[in-house]
């Protein structure tokens, strides 16, 4: 269930161009909980890979600096209308989520 | 409606024979050609308000005596004030412009000259000018501020300045105080406006664009993102005028992100400048003009960056600049000025265009003085109609102004002494911090404090107050990180405030040094030294990042000035300053 | 087209994400297997984590590299970077925040067929250099932007 990822891609004049957002706390493990003072326990995304027709067009690592709700744009050569767009990600706690969408 | 010179010459005459001005007013009213003939020349005309922040009414306004220029800025406009400036600008010592421009001999003057601005002394100006250009050869610009800085914007959320701009006829406006409002009542007060809303440096955030509320807003382009038209084109006289916008690049620093949390702001020069390329390559403009609301260091410095631009109407840092200053750039000149504030002047420029080139110009900024333009009817009806609901309470009389009561200048206005006094007397606090806004009318000695005045100078969005301890580090990081925004040399990283006001304490500030470098020496009023470690009650309003749980300030202010009788500040905490002696920034 | 229409297709196009989104789920998390390199991220200094994330820390400064961040942060929990070049043969793109405590936020590798031209957001404790890398060609190239970080407030 692709209930944390929001993703648009669009091709034209032959450039794709991906645009998604993932909903995701991105705790860095370096924060103390200001009520409690213990330190919050690291959470982040480390992991971020999408394909075009089963191609991978971009691999990411990410470190917990990367901002809360993660927001990833990038551009491939190629790709048309209806074209299948795959995005997973997978964090620190080993969780994860995956969304299946097509070039619009 | 349109007043022509002749009779607006003679409207002047029954004025003053009515017996409706002063006798120093009518004096000065008796070749009101000196001051409102405005020579025609050229083929079109820009009318450029901005900064009134809500002065419907005539108001009065005192100019800067420290408006310091540091680096660079040194002794260059607009940091110039006073003696200094009357001599840069060739202006007689003791005329109705020296007034108007300097806080010279500011009582007597303001009770010679009277009153400045006032909407419908405004628009009998603008109608008059409008009318000796001939239809359609001119156009009425404003830059932002509009929308805020009085009682009745503040309970209308801007919509009786929306209306008030629809009479006045404004063709084109860009924003700042405008989005302090909630998002919602930014897009409808524009829905209401009759003119169009630039802005070429507001974008929707990236996550917001995924699902945006405001998708059906017509001025909103998903292509690109931005959130507001970039720019527009009008025909003046046949001529096709660009007009592009650049709201207050600072927007979500300086004032809350909350209440617009879809939109990011930023100078975007880069931007601007393809703005300028694409408008100069499609649609054949004979001038491309900007209103900006940048600060007028920010406009200088991007009027060096950016080619192509013929105009630079600005605002923000509310600098009243008699001549438009001209940067050269690589591809050619951009002049850029810079309005005042608080409804005081409008900025007249007319324009010698043909075939795509401006070949000459001829600019004045005009004070508005109420004394000496007859109020236009239609406009006085709608303002006593705006008012009504709230004139009993915003006429009440607090107390009694013992001397000038103003905010404007780089430190604490005696009017700020009152809001920092009344935070630390309500508040019992040791020190109280209240912000270095730049708009906030003046009171004269002698003058009733009513809640008008009091709304003048406090009526945001988010005027809660606080009241916390800090440390005497959290403190001075306040005050250095307020004072880069302020003496940065480099202008991109100035947000065009002043410095934060300061009550119950006193610092040594050295604008010339760096980020961190510029504070020293802070002491309590008692003289004891403030310490790094040590904890003081702490009091203020006007928080940026969250809501603050205290009254409104000006239920604050209100309740002190109650107490006070006739009003008369016991210390200014303004601070000693280090390296600025000669600056003709500051008053000598 | 009108502004309700291009609302609807737009409107449109989110919901035929989420029900193939849901239907097919045709990448599973496991299936991401790239090694995230823990000793680049946990790295405490430039070229540390340079080095760790690229195997040297020797980069060419270049003109050719455009980061876009703001002059002034707008909250410096989330500052929009992006990062392009017109360089050939761009293999991954690395950014770090030279001032937080470990440095380095992302890297993007990038397959032949992707432009070197990616945009993400990170978090900035205070005013510093946001820093790019770029390898290309087996070469690596850098480039910084000030980014300052204030308490905000005050102003206008």
């Amino acid at each position: 269930m692709a209930k944390t990822i929001k993703i648009r891609a669009k091709a034209k004049n032959g450039v794709t161009v991906v645009k998604a957002l993932i909903t995701h706390p991105m705790e860095t493990g370096l924060r103390k909980n200001k009520k409690t003072g213990e330190m919050i326990p690291a959470h982040f995304i480390q992991e971020v890979v999408c394909k075009h027709n089963g191609k991978e067009v971009i691999n990411c690592e990410w470190g917990g600096s990367v901002s809360k709700n993660p927001y990833l744009a990038f551009k491939f050569k190629g790709g048309k209308k209806d074209d299948a767009i795959e995005l997973a990600w997978k964090d620190n706690k080993g969780n994860g989520d995956s969304i299946s969408a097509k070039i619009r | 409606m349109t007043i022509s010179r002749r009779e607006f010459v003679r409207l002047m005459g029954l004025a003053g024979a009515a017996g409706m001005l002063p006798a120093s007013a009518f004096a000065a009213a008796r070749k009101p050609s000196d001051l409102y003939e405005i020579p025609k020349f050229g083929n079109l005309c820009l009318m450029h308000m901005t900064d009134c922040h809500a002065q419907l009414n005539p108001i009065y306004f005192r100019e800067p005596s420290v408006n310091l220029g540091i680096g660079k800025a040194r002794g260059k406009a607009p940091h110039i004030v006073g003696k200094a400036f009357l001599e840069h600008y060739d202006i007689a010592p003791g005329s109705i412009e020296a007034h108007a421009f300097t806080y010279l001999d500011f009582d007597n003057a303001a009770k010679k000259f009277g009153k400045v601005g006032g909407f419908s002394h405004l628009a009998t100006l603008v109608k008059r000018l409008r009318a000796e250009r001939g239809d359609g050869n001119s156009l009425l610009l404003d830059g932002g501020d509009t929308w805020q800085g009085s009682g009745t914007a503040y309970w209308t959320r801007g919509k009786d300045m929306v209306g008030a701009c629809n009479l006045l006829g404004v063709d084109v406006m860009t924003g700042h105080w405008e989005f302090t409002y909630l998002d919602k009542e930014v897009i409808s007060n524009i829905a209401d406006f009759k003119g169009e809303f630039v802005a070429q440096n507001v974008s929707v955030n990236d996550d917001a664009l995924f699902d945006y509320k405001f998708a059906d807003f017509a001025g909103f382009d998903e292509d690109s993102g931005l959130a507001f038209k970039p720019y527009t084109m009008k025909s003046v006289n046949g001529m096709r005028v660009a007009v592009i916008g650049q709201a207050f690049p600072y927007t979500p620093i300086a004032n809350p992100q909350r209440f617009i949390p879809d939109w990011t702001f930023g100078i975007q020069d880069e931007r601007m400048q393809s703005m300028v390329n694409h408008v100069r390559e499609n649609e054949k403009p004979d001038l491309v003009v900007v209103i900006s609301h940048n600060g007028m260091d920010v406009d200088l410095k991007m009027a060096s960056r950016v080619s192509g631009i013929d105009v630079i109407f600005g605002g923000h840092t509310h600098d009243g600049v008699p001549r438009p200053v001209e940067v050269s750039n690589k591809g050619g000149k951009t002049l850029v000025t810079n309005a005042g504030s608080n409804g005081k002047f409008l900025g007249v420029m007319d324009l010698d265009v043909s075939k795509g080139k401006l070949k000459g110009y001829r600019y004045r900024l005009v004070p508005i003085f109420s004394n000496l333009l007859e109020a236009d009817k239609e406009m006085q009806t709608y303002i006593d109609k705006v008012r009504a609901p709230y004139k009993d309470k915003l006429e009440k009389k607090l107390a009694v102004a013992g001397e000038t009561l103003y905010r404007r200048g780089n430190f604490n206005g005696t009017f700020d002494q009152i809001i920092c006094d009344a935070l630390n007397k309500v508040n019992d606090s040791q020190i109280s911090l209240s912000p270095g806004f730049r708009w906030g009318t003046t009171v004269l000695p002698g003058q009733a404090i009513t809640m008008d005045h009091v709304m003048d100078q406090t009526c945001i969005t988010y005027p809660e107050t606080y009241r916390r301890e800090m440390t005497g580090e959290e403190i001075k990081a306040i005050l250095e990180d307020v004072c880069d925004n302020l003496f940065n040399t480099d202008p991109y990283y100035q947000q065009g405030g002043d410095m934060v006001r300061v009550g119950g304490m006193d610092y040594v500030c050295e604008p010339g040094q760096t980020m961190g470098k510029r504070i020293s020496n802070m002491t309590l009023d008692n003289g004891s030294k403030i310490e790094a470690r040590k904890k003081y009650m702490v009091s203020g309003w006007a928080t940026v990042g969250s809501q603050s749980p205290g009254r409104p300030i000006w239920d604050v202010v209100a309740d002190y000035l109650k107490e006070q009788g006739t009003v008369k500040i016991k210390k200014l905490n303004t601070p000693k300053l280090v390296g600025v002696k000669g600056n003709p920034g500051i008053a000598g | 087209m009108s502004l309700n229409q291009k609302r609807r297709v737009f409107l449109k196009g989110s919901l035929a994400v989420g029900a193939l989104g849901a239907a097919a789920g045709l990448i599973t998390p496991g299936a991401v297997l790239a090694a995230w390199n823990k000793n680049a991220f946990t790295a405490k200094s430039i070229d540390e984590a340079i080095a760790a994330s690229n195997g040297q820390p020797v980069t060419t400064p270049s003109t050719d590299i455009t980061i876009k961040a703001p002059d002034i942060a707008e909250n410096g929990a989330v500052v929009p970077v992006s990062v392009a070049t017109k360089m050939k043969g761009v293999d991954s793109i690395t950014l770090l925040v030279e001032k937080n405590s470990t440095p380095l936020s992302a890297v993007f590798h990038l397959p032949k067929g992707t432009l070197p031209d990616v945009s993400t957001r990170v978090k900035m404790g205070k005013t510093g250099d946001v820093i790019a890398v770029v390898k290309a060609n087996g070469k690596l190239f850098s480039a910084r932007k000030g980014v300052k970080v204030t308490i905000g407030g005050c102003g206008g």
